[in-house]
């Protein structure tokens, strides 16, 4: 088994209009830049896919990334928790013109949410929002005497997630705070892809450090010298 | 009312309360400022939500590694013990109790402990990031704030009119005029600005400040003050 690729643009062909997508990162850290822009020069080519739904922390910076697929019109909804940014204009202005949806979901509910879409575990209760505008329309349930909210699973079609070292079969290690998201969302979509950093062969990887087993892994492509989303920022960057 | 603390002032104040060792997290952007005033001697271990444990102060420009972030998206460094984790594990240490201090900003503070501190109301893109999550489970859950609004208008209230963050979550605020417990549903005032006269104090607080035994006087370092 090889569960490595050979193109960015093979990673992410199967992604159909309408998919739910989980992106890993929290702002520019772990941002898989080449997949997202390989994704939309798919879009670019072949007018798909549209209408999707897009899972991350946040809701794009700049021109690059998350934002150039809003600009680019292939988000309908997105969830997060955090639409804000250094530049969050385009999130902005397509929220207010009414072209995009907005769930608005706690951040350690929204990991959560994800854990528990991995594991198998449909809701679970949490006091994060208990009494909250976030809350309405949700069910509570008071465990030995406290309030708390239910909250439900978060699954997808694909994860599109960067790591750092990844091996044949999908085992993957993280660099630095570029982890946050990625391992929930690596479990929790039916399709995993990743970029990674260098491409090592099984044995490469020392198991005890191995954060994210090959089980939750379908596919890799190495990318080699990634960008990262705050320096193409820094630097003015549009996609395409 | 001619003075108040600095924001600076208020930080040191809140940093005085945190014991060596304590398990710390810091709201985006002015609790931020907590981390700098922690007292000679002890050695407090920060959280932040995007799965860092016990990182370092900010690099020097130029030296930035973009990978390496807190929660407010600005640039940390690692130091010996640094710890990397995913989100899940970094909101278990937040609901699961093993924090022992959150410090907060707010727009509001009710004298129940409910914090409104997220959203000002319908207009524009609602934000909510970790709020939500930090003031459930730290053993204790503080706010650093001015005292009134930049128009005059008391923060600390009897009820919250914004939307909520959380209810019956805030044990202590650490305000530009004074030190104010929550217990049992009131607020109790534990230091006040020695130059404020206790009618100054209560005038400028939406509900009624209590007093339980002697009141501090809230001194802070003369050189913060236009910090």
């Amino acid at each position: 088994m090889d569960k490595r690729l050979s193109s960015l643009s093979e990673a992410v062909t199967d992604i159909q209009d309408g998919a739910t997508v989980m992106i890993g990162g929290f702002g520019g850290s772990g941002a898989p830049i080449e997949l997202i822009h390989a994704l939309i020069d798919r879009y670019l080519e072949t007018g798909s896919p549209k209408g999707l739904t897009v899972i991350n922390n946040n809701a794009g910076n700049g021109h690059v990334g998350i934002a150039a697929m809003i600009e680019q019109g292939m988000v309908a909804k997105m969830i997060c928790s955090f639409p804000r940014s250094a530049d969050p204009t385009v999130f902005t202005q397509a929220y207010l013109a009414g072209e995009i949806e907005l769930e608005l979901v706690p951040q350690g509910t929204l990991a959560e949410r994800i854990r528990a879409g991995g594991a198998g575990i449909p809701g679970f209760f949490t006091p994060t929002s208990v009494g909250t505008d976030l809350a309405e329309g949700k069910p509570v349930q008071q465990f030995d005497g406290r309030d708390y909210v239910m909250e439900r699973w978060l699954k997808a079609d694909h994860a599109l997630i960067k790591a750092e070292l990844g091996d044949s079969l999908g085992n993957l290690t993280y660099r630095m705070a570029a982890r946050n998201f990625s391992p929930l969302m690596a479990m929790a979509a039916a399709k995993t892809v990743v970029q990674v950093t260098k491409a090592v062969e099984p044995g490469a990887i020392d198991p005890e450090v191995i954060v994210t087993p090959g089980i939750f892994v379908d596919a890799l492509v190495e990318v080699a010298n990634p960008a990262q989303e705050e320096e193409l920022n820094r630097a003015g960057a549009h996609h395409p | 009312m001619n003075q108040k603390l600095s924001n600076a002032q208020i930080a040191w104040r809140a940093a005085q309360d945190i014991e060596d060792g304590a398990y710390v997290n810091l709201g985006i952007g002015f609790p931020e400022m907590v981390a700098r005033f922690q007292p000679p001697g002890r050695e407090a271990i920060f959280h932040t939500e995007n799965g860092v444990l016990g990182f370092g102060r900010a690099p020097e420009p130029g030296q930035e590694d973009w990978d390496l972030i807190n929660a407010g998206k600005k640039a940390i460094t690692l130091k010996p013990g640094t710890a990397f984790f995913h989100h899940a594990d970094s909101f278990a240490m937040v609901r699961g109790g093993h924090l022992d201090v959150a410090i907060l900003g707010a727009y509001e503070v009710a004298e129940t402990g409910d914090l409104a501190n997220w959203s000002t109301g319908p207009k524009g893109v609602p934000a909510v990031g970790g709020a939500m999550d930090l003031v459930h489970g730290a053993k204790r859950v503080a706010v650093i704030t001015d005292h009134v609004t930049k128009k005059g208008q008391p923060k600390l209230v009897e009820r919250c009119t914004l939307p909520l963050t959380g209810v019956g979550c805030v044990t202590r605020v650490y305000s530009s005029f004074a030190v104010v417990d929550i217990e049992g549903g009131r607020f109790v005032l534990r230091e006040k600005l020695p130059s404020l006269s206790m009618e100054e104090l209560q005038n400028a607080t939406g509900a009624k400040l209590h007093v339980e035994g002697a009141v501090g006087d809230l001194i802070c370092p003369e050189e913060l003050a236009d910090a």
